[in-house]
């Protein structure tokens, strides 16, 4: 059985953690960086997918879009009580010079007494960003603030 | 004292400078300041200036030199892009950085200020003796572990709606004074009187109150700490008169800062910044250093909503001490006369602010941005405590986990070197994720503990990440500064026990 392509990887950063990230589609990349975000944080494995939610972002460009994917994240995490460790990018779409994205998330509310946490992410950063067609597909490479 | 001084235990340093060139391209100032010239990299309007002995330059990244050269390409950049004895690599400016920009030519830049704005170390001293404190340090920290939230998920038991989010915005610290959270003369003893002026409420998101609203009094995660230490070296006795500081005596450490709050708001108008920058023609040599020159809409409104976030702060480290005065009082049966845990003072290190500089023998008005460096004003100046006006102001310096802690005094020097700044802890020589590779938090904490100090996290594989390992030697950094003399050592603080965030 042939291995199952990477999803992301995790570079060196003495303060924060850098990650690229992968995909066949730049959907599928826009929900592995996800993976690897939450993944500083939390195994998401051990997270259910007891609850879902649809996720509209517009941006003006691929850098921004990623930017706001991965913050939208560290709101929810904060105001809602909402951690997640599923993604599924449906669409990012261009459009009057505009791009938009929409995705149903799985998760569930943080719950101390199953989770268990690592390091906290503070916040995505624009930190040598990029959004990138690489041979088989498409690469992102995002660092977050820890 | 009997307990083995720290900074001999680490181990070895893991991480060196993979470019064991660096000083080649960099001009020798004196001992410890190196230039780097301006032919270091296209753009570069001024040189950089590091504050480094040879020992700490060896140390230093070569991404670290590359942030500092990026910050001096920005507009209206004022002598020279600093980086304390302290930096390291950081997500655009780098951590430790300091650089100080043209009231009416330059900028303004979230990424020169960070996420956490505000993010600062408050010291309260006491009248207990480390005797008094050490025997029964565990069930202590277990007191303040309960009594002030921290980690991921934490949420505080004090609740704000958002017209009193809008009067902490505002007042900082004074709202919490006037709510019962502490006494007038803390309020004094906070730089900017633990209030800058010119918030803009309206320019923090509904995303940003909600995140503040819940998490007000609470201390975070990551380096982020309460510690309970004692005086262990006094090296200026006129100094530490005036901070009220003496041998032996227990003196308790809050290290956080705007929690949700600030972290939004950066990530806001950071958003905002990015487009402003293409708009005003500003070319970046990284995204993360987005600015605008400083009298457009899109500066100063972020300017306005970071004020609300530094006054969160103030807020928030204010909360806490008062929540951990408590716990002393009930542990100690003492009551707040007796155990005298006045504030000493309180600094922010990561924040910017508009100040009045001497630049080649003129006044000038300048935007100071500290990225991870800490404001050191001298003896004299308007914008500290009648209390201190003979000594300079507090610096002070937290240590690693488990390694000293120092607070030095603001000098002359500082105004005509850093913009009145100097270094703001250890800095960092190893990445989390290899830090939990190469440590396991429970054979820190138990070798931290044969060492006298204890340790309380919500999980002790937490404490790994934090090593005193994956530090500089705070007491080589702050020897830096001191040699420097942009702030001058008044007193070492040693740890009893943590609760690390």
């Amino acid at each position: 059985m042939p291995a199952e392509p990477k999803k992301y990887e995790y570079l060196d950063h003495t303060a924060d953690a850098k990650f690229l990230a992968y995909g066949k589609t730049l959907e599928e990349a826009f929900g592995n960086a996800a993976l690897a975000m939450f993944n500083v944080m939390i195994d998401t494995s051990t997270v259910s997918k007891a609850l879902s939610q649809d996720i509209d972002l517009t941006a003006e460009d691929l850098d921004g879009l990623l930017f706001d994917w991965l913050s939208e994240f560290l709101f929810l995490m904060d105001a809602e009580n909402l951690i997640f460790g599923d993604f599924r990018v449906h669409s990012i779409e261009q459009e009057d010079g505009q791009f938009h994205l929409n995705a149903t998330v799985y998760g569930e509310y943080i719950d101390l007494s199953r989770h268990v946490f690592d390091t906290e992410v503070k916040a995505a950063t624009y930190n040598d960003i990029q959004v990138q067609r690489s041979a088989d597909g498409w690469v992102l490479r995002a660092t977050v603030d820890t | 004292m009997g307990w083995e001084n720290p900074t001999k235990v680490s181990r070895k340093v893991i991480f060196m400078s993979e470019d064991s060139d660096i000083s080649l391209k960099l001009n020798k100032i004196n001992d410890n300041t190196w230039e780097v010239p301006r032919g270091y990299k296209a753009g570069m309007r001024v040189p950089g200036r590091l504050f480094l002995s040879p020992p700490l330059l060896g140390m230093l990244e070569q991404g670290t030199l590359d942030q500092v050269a990026n910050v001096a390409a920005l507009p209206g950049i004022q002598k020279y892009s600093m980086a304390m004895p302290d930096a390291h690599l950081g997500y655009g400016f780098p951590i430790g950085g300091v650089a100080a920009f043209d009231r009416e030519e330059g900028v303004i830049s979230p990424g020169g200020v960070g996420f956490d704005i505000n993010c600062g170390v408050r010291l309260i001293r006491s009248n207990l003796r480390e005797k008094d404190v050490r025997p029964g340090i565990k069930d202590l920290l277990e007191k303040l572990f309960h009594a002030i939230p921290s980690g991921v998920g934490s949420k505080s038991r004090l609740r704000v709606n958002d017209g009193q989010l809008d009067d902490i915005f505002i007042h900082g610290s004074r709202w919490a004074v006037e709510n019962g959270y502490g006494v007038p003369k803390d309020v004094e003893r906070c730089e900017s009187q633990g209030m800058m002026e010119g918030a803009l409420v309206k320019q923090v998101s509904t995303k940003a109150r909600q995140r503040g609203r819940p998490q007000l009094g609470t201390l975070g995660s990551g380096n982020h700490f309460l510690e309970v230490q004692y005086v262990d070296e006094v090296y200026d006795t006129k100094a530490a008169d005036a901070f009220g500081l003496h041998e032996g005596q227990v003196t308790f450490m809050i290290h956080c800062g705007s929690r949700g709050a600030g972290h939004q708001i950066c990530t806001d108008h950071l958003r905002t910044l990015t487009q402003a920058s293409q708009k005003y023609k500003i070319d970046l040599p990284d995204k993360q250093l987005a600015c605008a020159p400083t009298d457009s809409s899109e500066a100063q409104n972020y300017f306005g909503a970071m004020v609300c976030a530094a006054n969160y702060a103030w807020v928030n480290r204010q909360v806490i001490m008062h929540w951990a005065r408590e716990v002393f009082q009930d542990f100690f049966r003492k009551d707040m006369d007796e155990l005298g845990m006045d504030l000493v003072y309180d600094v922010a290190h990561n924040v910017a602010k508009l100040e009045e500089h001497r630049i080649d023998n003129k006044k000038q008005e300048v935007y100071v941005h500290r990225k991870g460096a800490t404001r050191a004003f001298p003896p004299g100046h308007s914008d500290i405590p009648a209390l201190y006006k003979d000594v300079g102001q507090p610096v002070l310096i937290p240590g690693s986990m488990g390694t000293a802690s120092y607070v030095l005094h603001g000098t002359n020097d500082a105004m005509d070197i850093s913009f009145g700044s100097a270094c703001h802890g250890a800095g960092r020589v190893m990445s989390r994720a290899h830090a939990k590779h190469e440590f396991r938090g429970e054979q820190i904490q138990k070798e931290l503990s044969e060492m006298g100090i204890s340790v309380r996290a919500t999980q002790p594989a937490l404490i790994a990440e934090e090593a005193p390992e994956v530090y500089k030697s705070s007491s080589d950094v702050v020897d830096v500064v001191h040699n420097l003399g942009i702030a001058r050592k008044v007193a070492r603080l040693m740890p009893i026990g943590v609760v690390k965030g």
